[in-house]
């Protein structure tokens, strides 16, 4: 299989500190993969360096078939060439209504000129109400997304980030603060995108992984620990000591 | 979604209606039109007015929708005052110097006409040459595109250092007020070439126009209302489309935007320097209404007291700009003029001309600390904008937010 992005031996210090430590890590054109690890093990910072946010002191990215580096890629040129990312904290923009934060992920041309001209047309309506049905959110299109309940935001940017149509997703902690229902139905969503592009997830919450029912990537201390089934990393003995064992 | 523009945005059309009532009123009442109840000094300071607001259109533009916080947009304003101050002195000075060459026996030569337009201009630094800078006064034409021309490529090159260096927050409102007071100190040095702390003068007075101020005070007092409606459509139409959605976003959340695919620093570039052109514009119909332009007026706290309009309109809504640069500058007019009676307290007296400073810092605060949406926000206690009230019990997690009431609907 391809890989569509490639990590290889990358590594970033803050202040001395290494974050991230001759880390390798590729994943294939559709493949859903869970990344575990206790905190400060460098899942964040793995992010912002594919998303461009943080450039590595040493180490390679590569992206898709021609083998792109992203490390000379601004933030907004990584976006746009199919990485998509959702953070921790459900950050969408209160400000704005459900539809007018989906027309603005929707993969349309990106330059100030073009935007400014831009008038959605019914095609792209269709696709906010489809957006909006897949992520539940069909009654709220109208309202201010400052108004959602906590979950409802982590959708709402889940339905941004589908709406980009990236091919590599990113998603830091989707579940966080969701209630058991709320879970499951983001794992449809995760599950359903995988089968067409590359998702990964980073999680703590063991249950949420298993249902996942992926490759697991467990990291300690900036590096790759174990790789594997969940059942393969949780019965690897360097795991249990670093992480479940506590 | 497929409404169209006016739809959307009522309150566009209210703003243009009151705003072409206002004009239509001053004029029947101004001595242009022969009823005398304003006075043409008036009529002039209502039309710089509409300047100024047209100006905080553009700060609200930058500050309240793309949360730039520009300390230095009044350097524009004055920018676009210089250069069509330049074409309006020239002009002038040149047909009184030919008038009055005309008188002597033999003709004057080009040479001689263009050393006498010099010195009558620069011989007050001293100079009879004329700089560089001028080159294209004598040209109307020309010295109207430098109004966009030298304003835009200023905010240009500024925005693009800044924003490529991805200096935000209270960072760029510092380097914009060292811009507006680096270019203020250049303008008054005499050999700036622009007759340094004298400024340009005699401005009202339209070169070749007989009529008198009080039909030129009118046709000012027009083309500002004008320039304000356009402005006002303008920025209206910017921000209500998904342009609006972005420069928003980059308000709220700068980096959410970049990860979004958006390049946040060509937009900011883009928002600047349009308002940095909106301003010259208000800058170029205010000062021939004021008659004379000086490097003090594009002193850093100019443009503090733009955002302090701004703040006390209501930023984030274009309305609410219009009336806090109306109310603020005609306010400051009426408490600075002498107008305002004083208040004697017995062992001292207060002289608005002093305290009025004073009131409008006070009001600032409060309105910082007590009323964030400033004055347009009692529009929304009218129109009961408000988030909507949450009645009845919590439905309890699964079904999110929705209350008993909103979930029955």
């Amino acid at each position: 299989m391809s890989a569509l992005l490639e990590v290889s031996g990358v590594t970033v210090s803050f202040d001395g500190f290494r974050a991230i430590n001759n880390l390798s890590f590729s994943i294939g054109e559709a493949e859903l993969r869970a990344v575990i690890g206790p905190n400060g093990a460098g899942k964040t910072t793995f992010m912002d360096i594919v998303t461009g946010k943080t450039k590595p002191d040493a180490g390679h990215v590569l992206w898709g078939e021609k083998s792109q580096s992203l490390l000379r890629m601004s933030e907004a040129k990584i976006a746009q060439a199919g990485v998509g990312r959702k953070f921790q904290k459900p950050t969408v923009f209160e400000d704005q209504t459900v539809q007018e934060n989906l027309l603005m992920a929707l993969k349309k041309p990106r330059g100030w000129m073009a935007v400014l001209r831009y008038k959605p047309d019914g095609s792209d309506m269709d696709k906010v109400d489809a957006l909006a049905e897949q992520i539940g959110l069909t009654d709220a299109l109208k309202r201010k997304s400052g108004e959602l309940s906590h979950g409802q935001k982590q959708w709402l940017e889940i339905g941004m980030l589908l709406a980009q149509e990236p091919r590599l997703l990113l998603v830091d902690e989707p579940a966080a603060g969701m209630t058991p229902e709320e879970r499951e139905h983001t794992t449809d969503i995760l599950l359903e995108a995988a089968k067409t592009r590359a998702v990964v997830v980073v999680e703590h919450d063991m249950e949420f992984i298993r249902r996942l029912n992926c490759k697991v990537t467990v990291l300690h201390e900036g590096a790759v620990l174990a790789e594997g089934t969940l059942d393969h990393v949780t019965s690897n003995q360097d795991v249990i000591d670093v992480y479940l064992g506590r | 979604m497929q409404r169209s523009f006016i739809a959307k945005n009522p309150s566009v059309l209210i703003f243009l209606a009151i705003l072409a009532l206002f004009t239509l009123g001053v004029t029947l009442l101004s001595e242009g039109a022969g009823s005398g109840f304003i006075s043409t000094s008036f009529v002039k300071t209502l039309g710089k007015t509409l300047c100024l607001c047209l100006v905080a259109v553009a700060m609200d533009l930058i500050w309240g929708f793309a949360g730039i916080l520009s300390l230095g947009h009044f350097a524009f304003f004055g920018l676009g005052g210089y250069a069509i101050g330049m074409w309006l002195m020239y002009e002038r000075t040149r047909l009184i110097v030919v008038d009055s060459l005309s008188q002597s026996e033999i003709p004057a030569t080009a040479t001689e006409i263009s050393d006498a337009i010099g010195n009558q201009i620069f011989g007050v630094v001293g100079s009879s040459e004329f700089p560089l800078i001028w080159g294209f006064a004598d040209s109307l034409f020309l010295q109207l595109t430098m109004v966009l021309v030298i304003p835009g490529l200023l905010a240009l090159v500024f925005g693009w250092l800044a924003f490529r260096s991805r200096v935000a927050g209270v960072y760029l409102s510092i380097l914009t007020q060292a811009m507006t007071l680096a270019l203020a100190l250049y303008l008054f040095q005499n050999d700036s070439g622009l007759r340094g702390n004298n400024g340009l003068s005699g401005l009202q007075n339209l070169p070749g126009v007989t009529a008198s101020q009080d039909d030129v005070s009118l046709w000012f007092f027009w083309a500002s209302a004008l320039a304000l409606a356009l402005g006002y459509v303008l920025a209206a139409w910017i921000v209500s489309g998904k342009f609006g959605s972005v420069i928003r976003g980059i308000r709220d959340n700068e980096a959410r935007v970049r990860f979004l695919g958006y390049s946040v620093e060509a937009y900011k570039l883009a928002i600047f320097t349009l308002t940095a052109c909106i301003a010259a514009i208000a800058g170029a119909l205010y000062y021939p209404q004021a008659g004379i332009i000086n490097p003090a007026e594009i002193a850093p706290i100019a443009s503090i007291y733009l955002a302090v309009w701004v703040a006390i309109g209501g930023r984030g809504r274009l309305y609410g700009a219009v009336i806090g640069a109306a109310l603020v500058s005609l306010l400051s007019t009426w408490f600075t003029g002498g107008q305002a009676p004083d208040i004697p307290l017995g062992f001292a007296t207060i002289k608005w001309v002093d305290w009025w400073l004073v009131l409008l810092g006070l009001s600032f605060v409060c309105v910082t600390l007590f009323a964030p949406k400033g004055m347009g926000g009692l529009v929304d206690l009218w129109t009961q904008r408000r988030t909507p009230e949450r009645h009845g019990a919590d439905l309890g997690p699964d079904a999110g937010s929705l209350q008993e009431q909103e979930a029955s609907k």
